[in-house]
């Protein structure tokens, strides 16, 4: 034992740190390097694949608890995006993907690489990007950082979409506090393919070509921050340049041309887009999944600038690139595909049967790893669940909940509170944002954003596809568990509400620093309710995204678990809309209100901390409400058909009222039993509820439809007028007023003009734009 | 017989999908034809579709004039021929100078994707004859770059000759205002939607009849411009019609 402490001097940090690889990361390396050190090119690759963007090492063993098998699922987690059959010889194939932290340091290319990104993991595929979905969180809409990233991310999301032709036809806008220092964009991609052209991204057939097409390579978006960070200290080093990729949505359009011409004429063997981790993970990949190596002749990658260094050139995450697996006879059609749609092209290795990713540059081998090691056997962690000591745990799915009491209703007058609710930043009209987005092009839009679920026709057939996304952070900061089991809540309730029926999950967890016992506990929750939901509701999960580190100085965000549902509908005319029809027609509510405010936008208006808990879900409950509505649907009961979720019943009720007749508005007048508080009844947030209309003939079938799924069910009211009218009845309402000593009546009363002036115009007014 | 419609794809062209579409709703026969090519396989008459031709990085349809395929159409389009660009096709024409105007970006600076309507101006030509009776049309514009531009004595000229055939317009039909007014989208000078050339063959819109062909899309009300355009099309390719129109 030494008592002398070492001298102080300038030590600098081993370059595997400085890598973002930890001590026993790089004992692992080690190991699967048979025991050699790996070179600082190795070092660079394996920085880069074992980071948690690509190879989810904290939550890898988390996601294997997750139901992916279903009807119809063709390809499933692990591939570029989740595949299923939809019959006809047809598939859809849909895909999610977070870019938070580009988006945070420059949203307009951080927002459109994210775009681009994700239509990539779907043409991979083969299938042709029919539509696009984002979800945009963002803090504060007053302030002026706020105003900044939402006018850049939208943009962003435009100026990429609208440029290769893909429409934008939904997603979310939110706002909330928790992601003021980070926001969050969540892109999705959904493509349509004949099953015939599944390519999958593998790299079989040793003595195959691996063949680069698309941009050529740059230092653009050069691996990890610390790459970067690592590379050199000096000021005018061109490596200092942010690492934020930029995107060429014209080349995009080329790609997606020409991959899908080589697809259609039988010229690939394997198909993998270039994503993060660039020609390492793409090549590293698709070995592994063949069982192959390739040998990378780093000579051969054309490059957009001289002097880049071998790990720039195979960690470069330049946008816009391509690599095919193709037999060698098949070289002279494959190139001259890409010269027709004006791609640079390039066979940059061979498909060996060594199981290596080897670089060569000249006789010289610069990198030799096995493909494995950078992919499926990288290294994963246990990492430590801990909740916080203020909140409980996750109670059992249906465990009865305690009525607690809710926000102070003292001088609550209703119609004052469903005007602010309706023109609230986060419940007003997304109209000033989608309208930046092309929502029709390729003429399949048969409801684009605005009005709930996005439709999609399927040319050629009757049928359509219909996709919702949805995301409760509110209820998730409570309690994650119960955050994630109301999101596929609402987002499958959302398809099925138009009578589609939900075909697969795709997610994106955006959650904090794993490393911190607490986020991960809160990701763990997370992962658990979205495999209760998913397995409740019989729908697999066919891939998704996980989004960690989602945390700055002002702390983590809420944690948030994007859904995205795709479902199918067989019939595209009986789809049914979320909006009144016809004057006369009865509206029926189904399901019914329990106590809780917590986490409602409700209590986000009133600005007051509440003690109670969030309303719980009964999954069983949840799977006959979608039953029942499918069903209803099915047999041409219904009207219209629209979920009660942010702001409660009153606001659902204001929508389908005004977004009726084409946005000329129906009115209703509506006769509210109140069985908890005017509160909870009018604005609580609890799961599987639904607000139906239907034919006055229609309504005893319907009733005893809702009766045999078990169902609460009771007549509302009847629509017509220009007034949306509530009145609220039996003990809770009138006695309740007495007792507030409040003079405002126990009704609503609201003009459809003043609800839709509301709706029309709040989200312009809260981000200080000007209204068009 | 059934017309041929030559659909040009440039690299960069996305709306080429919604016209193929539309050509095939109303029982035509589209044909693409690529941005290299230097003749028209003999096609009746010719779309240049809506996207963003070579990326438009530049200004909308700038580079697309160049291409050979446009040299072949210029031809064609002195010869008679019929030629309808939407949206970006539109762009390309004005560049190329086949129409008259220019279209610059949007007042409010922002992309705009919406419904809007249109009323046709004039029902006697080979782009509106078959809509029937004056009424507004409701169907999506989604642009960056669609005020229609000219000086006053061009647009005096473009009236008083009978070269504007769409203006945008409210539900009622009363034709927009030229700013602060929702229902012309991009500003666009006398609200002018969709132009046509002096002897009245070639035309532009920005609004996209060919993306409102289908009641389960929203709208059909672009049937009576795809169909006039086939109509004229096909009776050109049969009877040698002439199809020009005089002025008013």
């Amino acid at each position: 034992m030494t008592m002398v402490e070492p001298a102080p001097r300038m030590v600098e940090e081993p370059l595997h740190r400085r890598l973002g690889v930890t001590d026993d990361e790089l004992d692992a390396i080690r190991d699967r390097l048979g025991g050699r050190d790996p070179n600082d090119l190795e070092l660079a690759m394996f920085s880069v694949m074992w980071s948690e963007h690509c190879s989810y090492k904290s939550s890898k063993p988390l996601l294997r608890t997750l139901p992916t098998a279903g009807q119809g699922v063709v390809a499933g987690p692990g591939e570029n995006a989740g595949v299923i059959s939809i019959g006809d010889g047809l598939a859809v194939a849909f895909k999610i993907e977070s870019h938070n932290h580009p988006s945070a340091v420059e949203p307009y290319q951080g927002a459109a690489t994210g775009v681009g990104g994700i239509l990539r993991d779907i043409f991979t595929m083969g299938a042709r990007p029919i539509a696009v979905l984002d979800a945009l969180r963002f803090g504060d809409p007053a302030s002026v950082r706020t105003r900044h990233l939402v006018d850049g991310v939208v943009h962003g999301v435009g100026g990429y979409g609208n440029c290769v032709g893909v429409p934008t036809v939904g997603g979310e806008l939110v706002f909330d506090p928790t992601y003021e220092g980070n926001p969050l964009v969540n892109v999705m991609a959904i493509g349509l393919l004949e099953e015939r052209l599944l390519t999958l991204a593998a790299a079989p057939g040793p003595g195959n070509l691996a063949v680069l097409f698309g941009s050529t390579t740059g230092r653009d978006g050069i691996g990890g921050a610390s790459v970067l960070a690592s590379a050199t200290f000096t000021d005018d080093d061109p490596s200092k340049r942010p690492s934020v990729q930029i995107g060429d949505p014209f080349a995009e359009k080329l790609l997606i041309e020409a991959s899908l011409e080589l697809i259609e004429r039988a010229l690939v063997e394997g198909l993998q887009d270039l994503g993060a981790g660039g020609i390492t993970c793409a090549t590293s990949e698709t070995a592994d999944r063949a069982g192959t190596g390739i040998r990378i002749d780093l000579d051969a990658i054309p490059r957009r600038e001289p002097g880049m260094e071998p790990f720039e050139v195979l960690i470069s995450e330049s946008q816009e690139r391509m690599l095919a697996v193709i037999r060698p006879d098949r070289w002279e059609q494959v190139r001259a595909v890409c010269d027709r749609w004006g791609l640079p092209v390039a066979i940059i290795g061979t498909v060996t049967d060594d199981g290596d990713i080897t670089v060569v540059e000249g006789d010289r081998e610069l990198a030799r790893i096995p493909a494995a090691a950078l992919t499926s056997d990288a290294i994963v962690h246990a990492r430590v669940a801990t909740p916080p000591p203020h909140l409980r745990s996750a109670p059992a799915p249906g465990a009865p909940e305690t009525p607690t009491g809710g926000l102070p209703e003292r001088g609550m007058d209703p119609g004052a509170v469903l005007l602010a609710l309706i023109g609230s930043a986060n419940l007003a009209s997304r109209r000033p944002v989608f309208e930046q987005y092309d929502s029709t092009v390729q003429a399949n839009t048969v409801a684009g954003p605005g009005h709930g679920a996005a439709v999609l026709r399927i040319k050629g057939t009757t049928k359509a596809l219909v996709a919702t996304t949805d995301a409760n952070q509110s209820v998730g900061a409570l309690d994650p568990w119960l955050g994630a089991v109301l999101s596929v809540a609402e987002a499958t309730r959302n398809v099925s509400i138009t009578g589609a029926r939900p075909l697969g999950v795709t997610n994106c967890l955006n959650y904090g620093d794993p490393t911190r016992p607490e986020a991960f506990w809160q990701l763990t929750e997370a992962v658990r309710g979205l495999g209760d939901a998913c397995r409740a509701l019989g729908v697999p999960v066919t891939g998704g995204n996980v989004s960690l580190y989602n945390e700055s100085s002002a702390g983590a965000i809420a944690p948030t678990p994007e859904i995205r549902v795709v479902g199918r509908l067989d019939d595209v005319a009986r789809l049914v809309g979320p909006a009144f029809v016809t004057e006369g027609d009865v509206i029926v509510l189904v399901g019914e209100a329990t106590p809780g405010l917590a986490g409602s936008q409700y209590a986000a208006l009133a600005g007051v901390a509440v003690e109670d808990r969030p309303p719980s879900i009964d999954l069983a409950r949840e799977v006959a409400v979608q039953a029942f509505v499918r069903e209803s649907a099915e047999r041409g009961l219904l009207a219209s058909a629209q979920d009660v979720s942010g702001g409660g019943l009153a606001v659902a009720l204001a929508e389908c009222a005004i977004w009726a007749d084409d946005d000329h508005g129906l009115g209703a007048r509506i006769r509210l039993p109140v069985a908890n508080s005017p509160a909870v009844d009018l604005f609580g947030e609890s799961p599987s509820r639904l607000v139906v209309s239907a034919r006055p003939r229609h309504i005893p079938a319907l009733v005893l439809l809702a009766r045999q799924h078990g169902l609460p069910v009771e007549e509302l009211g009847v629509v017509g007028g220009e007034r949306l009218v509530i009145e609220l009845a039996g003990a809770g309402a009138t006695g309740a007023a007495e007792e507030r000593g409040s003079r405002v009546a126990d009704a609503l009363e609201v003009p459809l003009a003043g609800l839709r002036h509301a709706w029309d115009t709040g989200l312009s007014r809260a981000l200080g734009w000007e209204a068009s | 017989m059934t017309a041929r419609i030559g659909i040009v794809v440039f690299p960069g062209s996305n709306r080429d999908i919604d016209a193929v579409n539309a050509i095939e709703v109303v029982g035509a026969e589209p044909v693409a034809l690529w941005h290299e090519s230097a003749t028209l396989d003999g096609v009746d008459a010719i779309i240049l579709p809506g996207g963003f031709a070579y990326g438009d990085y530049l200004r909308a349809g700038v580079i697309a004039r160049f291409s050979p395929v446009m040299r072949a159409i210029s031809a064609f389009a002195a010869d008679g021929g019929l030629v309808l660009g939407i949206c970006n096709g539109f762009q390309v024409l004005t560049e190329a100078h086949l129409l008259p105007g220019a279209l610059l970006r949007n007042r409010g600076l922002r992309f705009v994707s919406r419904q809007i309507r249109l009323v046709p101006e004039r029902l006697d030509t080979p782009f509106t004859r078959a809509i029937g009776k004056r009424r507004p049309l409701r169907m999506p514009v989604a642009h960056g770059e669609g005020c229609f531009y000219a000086d006053a004595a061009t647009l005096d000229e473009l009236e008083r000759d009978g070269q504007v055939l769409f203006r945008y317009a409210h539900e009622d039909g009363a034709a927009a205002d030229e700013t602060g007014d929702p229902a012309n989208p991009n500003g666009s000078l006398r609200a002018i939607a969709g132009v046509m050339n002096a002897a009245g063959n070639v035309a532009g819109l920005m609004p996209h009849p060919e993306t409102a062909v289908e009641a389960i899309l929203g709208s059909d009300d672009g049937l009576g411009i795809i169909r006039s355009f086939v109509d004229s099309a096909a009776a050109r390719a049969t009877e040698g019609e002439p199809l020009a129109v005089g002025g008013r």
